[in-house]
């Protein structure tokens, strides 16, 4: 069984976001990362940072041994942080998917694109769990 | 049909991801590939290998059919001593790469899975000019890898038996709790390491055993287990060999023995007089970059010169891994080339190495001892 937590948004390609006020932070799955297994590294590109990205572009990849998945943008917004931590011990996404393993902070630019995302029970029946 | 190895509750228990891998559901990892690899590297690790082929030969002249079925020499074999060896279709390709086993009155062949009927209806129809028995016993019999640098620390706490007398490549009939087994020092890892075949129906009792002589044993699923063979440089077949590539290219030049007769021996040696066109290598990479199979690969000028078959991100090395050919007048340590990837604007550049890339494998040590005897 893979863990999904309530009070975030999921995307049917297994990322998640969750709200602070105006802030999206955004990962990927517990079930992403069961699929993926052994992550090696994250390719995301430190231009992106402050650029606005809209819902559902490609902002980097994931390599892991076995296999290698692209990651998309839940909603749209500006990009303000990726995290460090991450792309320098990206098997933290492994262990603490929806904690140290985040990957980046957005400035949520319409609140109202959340509502196309899936809640946790939608993402839940999503992953066949 | 889906198929399970006597293990299979086994894995269920350890919580292991369970992949179909040619009809068999087997094992990928338990927890994570990168401990199970390193475990076998410093410690050891267990695994299920049932889902190999097992062919069992005998009675008449079984020993000349084997030897002309494959490509090295079965009289060079002592008995309950073992080699590596290519079965070749006529034209010199592989039709499969297996380890022969020269034990009493008969003859055990363990092939791949994914190649188990080709290599039984192939074997069958050579057999027509012998007339051997020839046995499919693959169903009847589990097979486990214990597999790392203290994997005779850990064989030892399971019998009683004096395991130092089985050399590299050598196997012994002895019994573990009363279970009569076959163990080889044979692997796939570049480890220290023994392979054990028993009767299916004690498969439970044997793996919980083995876990309870040895509290620090981790098992290990397919997933370890590639990554393990190619740090080492060895061929997986399926990849890096199949029915269009011969051995000469694919670096078996030293299981093949011209010394003797065997099936694609002159379409091999007509490859040979021709001069081979291109040559499987080792390329290892620095950046973070993980090479995966029919990814093109480029000389400095951009052209064209090869492909690979086998890729990975190695734990041990912590770098980027491949196999691969390479149009032989570049196949050289040394040389750069340069891996193309949709996911990247410039070309990573890798350089030709030697094989292994893993040069620390306590096998080394075990072959050593062995040549000095």
């Amino acid at each position: 069984m893979s863990l999904v937590l309530e009070n975030l948004y999921y995307t049917k390609t297994h990322e998640w976001i969750r709200v602070e006020e105006d802030i999206g932070i955004v990962g990927i799955t517990d079930f992403a990362q069961k699929e993926l297994q052994d992550i090696v590294y994250f390719g995301i590109d430190e231009s992106i940072i402050k650029k606005e990205l809209k819902a559902g572009e490609k902002f980097g990849y994931v390599e892991a041994v076995k296999t290698a998945a692209d990651l998309y943008l839940p909603v749209s917004g500006e990009v303000l942080e990726i995290n460090k931590e991450l792309i320098s011990n990206p098997a933290i996404a492994n262990q603490d998917p929806y904690g140290k393993g985040w990957i980046l902070k957005i400035k949520i630019k319409d609140k109202e694109e959340l509502k196309s995302l899936l809640n946790s029970e939608d993402y839940k029946k999503h992953i066949g769990e | 049909m889906v198929k399970k190895t006597p293990f299979y509750k086994k894995h269920l228990e350890y919580n292991a991801k369970m992949i179909n891998f040619f009809s068999y559901l087997m094992p990928i990892s338990y927890r994570s590939i990168k401990e199970e690899v390193l475990a076998v590297r410093n410690n050891c690790g267990l695994f299920d290998v049932s889902h190999m082929g097992r062919i069992e030969i005998s009675k008449k002249n079984y020993k000349e059919f084997v030897n002309y079925l494959i490509t090295n020499d079965v009289f060079s074999l002592k008995e309950n001593q073992a080699c590596y060896a290519c079965m070749l279709n006529e034209d010199g390709g592989i039709v499969d790469d297996l380890v022969v086993y020269n034990l009493k009155e008969r003859i055990l062949l363990v092939v791949n899975c994914a190649n188990l009927e080709k290599d039984y209806n192939h074997i069958l129809l050579i057999n027509k000019k012998f007339n051997c028995q020839v046995k499919n016993i693959s169903e009847e019999i589990a097979q486990l890898a214990l597999q790392g640098k203290k994997a005779y620390e850990f064989l030892s706490f399971l019998t009683d038996d004096n395991l130092s007398e089985i050399g590299f490549y050598f196997s012994k009939e002895t019994k573990i709790l009363d279970i009569p087994v076959l163990i080889s020092r044979t692997g796939y890892t570049g480890e220290d390491g023994f392979e054990i075949y028993f009767d299916k129906n004690y498969a439970e009792r044997i793996w919980d055993f083995l876990f309870e002589k040895n509290p620090s044993l981790l098992p290990c699923g397919l997933g370890a287990r590639d990554m393990l063979r190619l740090e080492m440089g060895y061929c997986l077949y399926g990849q890096d060999i199949d029915e269009d590539k011969d051995p000469l290219s694919a670096n078996l030049s030293f299981i093949v023995k011209f010394n003797k007769d065997f099936i694609g021996k002159s379409a091999l040696l007509k490859i040979k007089e021709k001069g081979l066109k291109r040559k499987l290598v080792g390329i290892k990479f620095s950046d973070k970059i993980i090479p995966r199979p029919k990814m093109n690969l480029y000389d400095s000028n951009n052209s064209l010169i090869g492909f690979i078959t086998s890729g990975t991100f190695s734990f041990s090395l912590n770098c980027g891994i491949a196999l691969g050919y390479v149009d032989i007048n570049y196949a050289q340590v040394g040389f750069k080339v340069y891996l193309e990837d949709k996911n990247l604007e410039n070309k990573k550049e890798g350089e030709i190495v030697k094989l292994p890339f893993y040069q620390f494998g306590s096998i080394k040590k075990i072959k050593k001892s062995e040549k000095e005897v």
